[in-house]
């Protein structure tokens, strides 16, 4: 049965995937193009230049965008569960022993040691994100430049929203476009 | 876990909808989303735990953003809130790619739409450094040695070297363990 099939592989993907975002590519692309057949080479790569284009987790995205091809909506709604049914059964476990034993001393010294590693891990990762942004390491983009810092002041001084700050970014990204052979 | 209201489930569905709907660049951009709503904003949670909630999302398998949405969702509203807020984040990529799967021809190859997403691309860099810049801050003001000793020593590990995830996540959680342990006799606070 199809709707099986796919929920089974995407529980796989959800399961085996740690570390995140393009940890899972090998396991999608295992699956779904070598393993089932059910994408084309081009197609997987479609997959990727929409992934690049979109919010969302990449194992997310593969899975709408498989189920769909596959079997319709109700294809992509059924990997999709598939693909989070892993994250919940784990994430929930933990977290079950994380708030009944985290008054304990050890569980304290762990997370003393813990606190500190999370926001040098998100720091590496707004570090890769900033780099493709402003082109640093390749050739440096002035406009991308503007954009980060007019958004990083407005954020330190006045604190608005984050979606606010991204709109307003892309407008200012469209903008620039439409205004840049009038120059 | 105490029962909420129904309008504190509908908000915790809406906020995850809205954050997941503007993640772009990958799982970890959704941390300073989410730092900045439920920690800044909503006051719903203690940023020191935000801090714990990401580790252990950071701990389990699949996406991030699926696993730091279902912790902070449980965290508010037992296995309910996990509930609305996974499905708070698995619809926005769910329509879009949907629709998208029919016309991604003329969407990717669309200069307006590079024009934004090159814009966005910019604003969320900016986004993420300033939630950085206050955690990071935050950590200094401790002036504990030993946290930051760790915080700079895991980012050379996990930028430079290209350390996965989880051992910077293992071997942070042992040296806490073993400094509660020798250094301070079971207090590591």
């Amino acid at each position: 049965m199809i709707y099986l099939d796919l929920f089974l592989a995407f529980f796989r993907i959800g399961l085996f995937s740690f570390g995140g975002g393009y940890a899972a590519l090998p396991l999608i692309q295992d699956a779904v193009v070598t393993g089932k057949g059910w994408l084309t080479m081009s197609q997987f790569t479609d997959l990727l230049t929409i992934s690049q284009m979109t919010p969302g987790p990449i194992a997310l995205n593969a899975s709408t965008f498989v189920g769909t091809q596959v079997a319709g909506l109700l294809g992509a709604i059924v990997a999709t569960a598939g693909c989070v049914a892993p994250s919940c059964i784990i994430v929930l476990i933990l977290a079950k022993l994380y708030f009944k034993y985290k008054n304990l001393n050890a569980m304290q010294n762990i997370l003393f040691g813990l606190r500190p590693a999370v926001v040098s891990l998100i720091a590496t990762a707004g570090v890769g994100i900033l780099f493709t942004a402003l082109g640093i390491g390749t050739s440096l983009d002035f406009i991308a430049l503007g954009i980060f810092a007019l958004a990083f002041l407005a954020l330190r001084v006045f604190k608005p929203s984050p979606i606010l700050i991204i709109s307003l970014s892309g407008v200012a990204g469209l903008l620039i476009h439409l205004i840049k052979p009038l120059i | 876990m105490k029962q909420l209201s129904l309008k504190t489930y509908l908000k915790l569905f809406w906020s995850t909808f809205t954050l997941s709907a503007f993640t772009f660049g990958g799982g970890y951009v959704i941390v300073p989303l989410m730092q900045k709503r439920f920690v800044e904003k909503l006051k719903w949670v203690e940023e020191e735990e935000m801090l714990d909630l990401v580790a252990i999302a950071q701990s389990a398998p699949g996406p991030i953003a699926v696993n730091a949405s279902i912790i902070i969702g449980y965290r508010i509203g037992g296995v309910w809130g996990a509930l609305a807020s996974i499905l708070g984040t698995v619809l926005p990529p769910l329509i879009i790619i949907s629709i998208l799967a029919m016309a991604y021809a003329a969407f990717s190859t669309n200069e307006y739409v590079a024009a934004v997403l090159y814009g966005m691309q910019a604003g969320v860099a900016a986004v993420i450094c300033d939630v950085v810049l206050t955690m990071a801050l935050g950590i200094f003001k401790k002036k504990n040695p030993y946290s930051i000793a760790i915080m700079l020593l895991s980012f050379v590990i996990a930028y430079f070297f290209n350390v996965n995830v989880i051992f910077v996540i293992l071997g942070a959680g042992l040296f806490g363990l073993a400094y509660g342990y020798w250094g301070k006799r079971g207090h590591a606070k």
